[in-house]
């Protein structure tokens, strides 16, 4: 057996010995997606509504029907009086209230325009805001309904928006890239830099040193089976992203695969870069932590728009892979485009790949001290 | 013919003088014993000649190559056990094996032999993970993996800590019987009685060797008359005997106290009466040979 197998092998029987380890490498992934899929979305589903509806004419019962009926309202109550709109909304038990004037049908037949009070409990002003856009969009859609039925359309502009690639908003479509960005450098970047750490802190990497292995074996080795791992986790999470959420895939596997390929050989410099400097696997996981996992999280535009950010911050975030690499997995996944318009980031990713090895190549020393 | 030499060998760590001027030549097939307490310097010698560490001065040549310029050449002809326990403790017993005889490009079976004596007292255990073997196993384990290779200078540094005296006696009865294969052996220890052990020994401390011999001829060159001596009272016994006029020394020496003197003239009798007088109970005092723990403390203080 060959040196360079030899090491690998060793590689290998470390991480699967080590079963806590190996369960949270392949758990995390499923359990972030799953988590930041089903619980932490923007979009509002079955929000307790009250209706007033004094008038309960064709019109007004047409229109509650077609807002009940769109998933996103379910009926908490009906109300009698405009009084028993505050009591509803201090209990918490409604999120929306929706008033119809006396004469709903009437107002709308004689004066072709009717009024209709939408009332949002804006303590949570995010889910207020986006229910009453929900309700309002509704209401729209109704109206156009309606017109198209009538003998003589009205004269009125109506501006279409189509929201591309991704016209249910679904934020599944946002953290599935997001959180593929942050797997892959977790286990790329943080398991590389403990487990270079770990042969330093155990004393073995004085023997391996005096051994013929050369520095470049030992990274090499010690970086491959994290290859693999990262590359099974990116596939669990993108089959996670397309079949639990219906995510597409609409531009080339193959490149898809590259992409992930080349961010995980990023990462994986970076952990090396880190277990140059770090001596303990404490170091190393604190390193690889604060250095490198938060400003994935925070300023790759994953959780938090970088056009909303400061100046300084959009500069700093410029220099996180997965500021580049996040556009990347969207654009083959939702978008379907190719390299002609990734290439610049992959080109970034690549310049990164590189500058990082050749400082941790320098900075590998083939002795102690 | 000389397997390790050492010229003028000198290493700092900012301001602390590691090794100052080491001089030492081992030859080719001997166990050479590395003697001195901890922070002499020992282990900052093993790394030069392991090639881990660069010295700031001086030049040495292990096996014929210069650790510093040929480093890569000489890693393949080394063996080299580090203090700490360094095998992966999570693999097992033939797996640790297995690791380094492929990383030296060997096999467990193309050197086996060199290893047989040694790995038959661990083979019932070869499943067993390294970290759960005892103190002794995993110095024999060690062993097992800085010899697979069949290296032409083996570098212990103290191997004996931490293991139990049983285990220990073992393990120097394997350097002995390693001769035969023509390895070189320099091994460092704490230990004083293992100092007998070798074939010739270095007294090293704070950085600086005060003698290289056999363990005999260091020995024989004690200086001075040595009595042990013993009574109900060890304490207050050290403490008169330091007193006693024309003594060198005394200190606790196992069971008894060890009495250097500087007068020749005193004799047993005369160091009898003294503590008689002195009222001890039970006072034993026989002449005694120096051991290797006397010439070093005869060295240390002077």
């Amino acid at each position: 057996m060959s040196r360079f197998s030899a090491f690998v092998k060793k590689e290998f029987r470390h991480i699967l010995r080590d079963r806590r380890t190996l369960m949270i490498l392949f758990g995390m992934p499923v359990v972030q997606v799953l988590l930041f899929g089903f619980v932490l979305t923007n979009e509002i589903k079955n929000a307790a509504v009250a209706i007033l509806d004094p008038s309960k004419d064709v019109s007004s019962i047409s229109l509650t029907n077609q807002l009940l009926s769109s998933g996103y309202f379910r009926l908490e109550r009906n109300l009698s009086s405009t009084e028993e709109l505050e009591p509803a909304f201090r209990s918490g038990k409604i999120k929306m209230a929706v008033v119809f004037p006396p004469d709903f049908a009437q107002q709308l037949a004689h004066e072709g325009k009717a009024q209709l009070q939408l009332i949002g409990d804006a303590s949570d002003p995010n889910a207020a805001t986006t229910l009453i856009n929900y309700a309002n969009a509704i209401v729209l859609d109704w109206q156009a309904a309606q017109n198209r039925s009538a003998a003589v359309p009205p004269l009125r502009i109506e501006a279409q928006t189509r929201m591309l690639y991704n016209p249910e908003q679904k934020a599944v479509f946002n953290f599935v890239p997001g959180v593929m960005t942050l797997i892959l450098m977790l286990i790329s970047a943080m398991m590389t830099s403990i487990t270079l750490a770990r042969e330093k802190e155990m004393g073995t990497m004085e023997v391996l040193l005096v051994s013929p292995l050369r520095p470049i074996q030992i990274i090499l080795g010690k970086t491959a089976p994290y290859l693999v791992l990262s590359f099974v986790n990116a596939l669990i999470v993108v089959l996670l992203g397309m079949f639990v959420f219906g995510m597409p895939l609409r531009g080339s596997v193959l490149l898809l695969a590259g992409e992930c390929f080349l961010y995980m050989f990023v990462s994986l410099s970076l952990g090396i870069f880190i277990s140059t400097r770090a001596n303990t696997q404490i170091a190393a996981l604190f390193m690889s932590g604060l250095g490198l996992m938060m400003p994935t999280m925070l300023l790759s535009g994953f959780i938090f728009p970088r056009e909303s950010m400061p100046m300084a911050l959009q500069v700093i975030g410029n220099i996180v892979p997965a500021t580049w690499f996040n556009p990347i997995i969207k654009g083959i996944m939702i978008k379907g485009v190719g390299l002609e318009t990734l290439w610049l980031n992959t080109l970034v990713l690549g310049f990164m790949a590189l500058f990082f090895i050749a400082i941790s190549m320098r900075n590998f020393k083939d002795r102690l001290a | 013919m000389s397997s390790i030499t050492t010229t003028n060998l000198s290493k700092a760590y900012g301001e602390v003088q590691a090794l100052k001027n080491i001089n030492l030549s081992v030859r080719e097939g001997e166990i050479f014993g590395l003697i001195g307490p901890d922070g002499a310097g020992k282990t900052t010698l093993f790394r030069i000649l392991a090639t881990l560490l660069l010295p700031d001065s001086g030049s040495a040549r292990v096996a014929g190559l210069d650790p510093v310029g040929d480093y890569k050449k000489l890693r393949t002809k080394l063996g080299y056990m580090p203090g700490r326990f360094s095998l992966y403790q999570d693999l097992t017993v033939r797996e640790n094996l297995e690791f380094f005889a492929s990383v030296f490009g060997s096999s467990i079976e193309e050197n086996y032999e060199l290893i047989r004596e040694i790995y038959v007292q661990i083979e019932p255990f070869r499943d067993r993970r390294a970290g759960a073997l005892s103190g002794g196993m995993k110095q024999k384990l060690a062993l097992c993996c800085a010899l697979i290779h069949k290296p032409e200078v083996l570098l212990l540094d103290e191997p004996g800590t931490g293991v139990d005296p049983v285990s220990r006696q073992e393990f120097w009865d394997m350097l002995r019987r390693l001769r035969q294969w023509g390895i070189t052996i320099l091994v460092s220890t704490p230990y004083m009685d293992e100092a007998e052990l070798c074939d010739r020994i270095a007294l090293i401390q704070q950085g600086e060797i005060l003698t290289i011999d056999t363990p005999e001829k260091v020995r024989a060159a004690y200086p001075r008359p040595l009595f042990a001596v013993r009574a109900d009272d060890m304490y207050r016994l050290i403490r008169d005997l330091r007193e006693l006029p024309g003594a060198a020394g005394c200190y606790a020496f196992g069971e008894s106290a060890h009495l250097s003197l500087r007068d020749t003239a005193i004799g047993l009798d005369d160091v009898r009466r003294y503590l008689i007088e002195r009222r001890h109970e039970a006072v034993e005092v026989s002449p005694t040979p120096a051991t290797i723990e006397d010439c070093f403390i005869e060295f240390l203080n002077h």
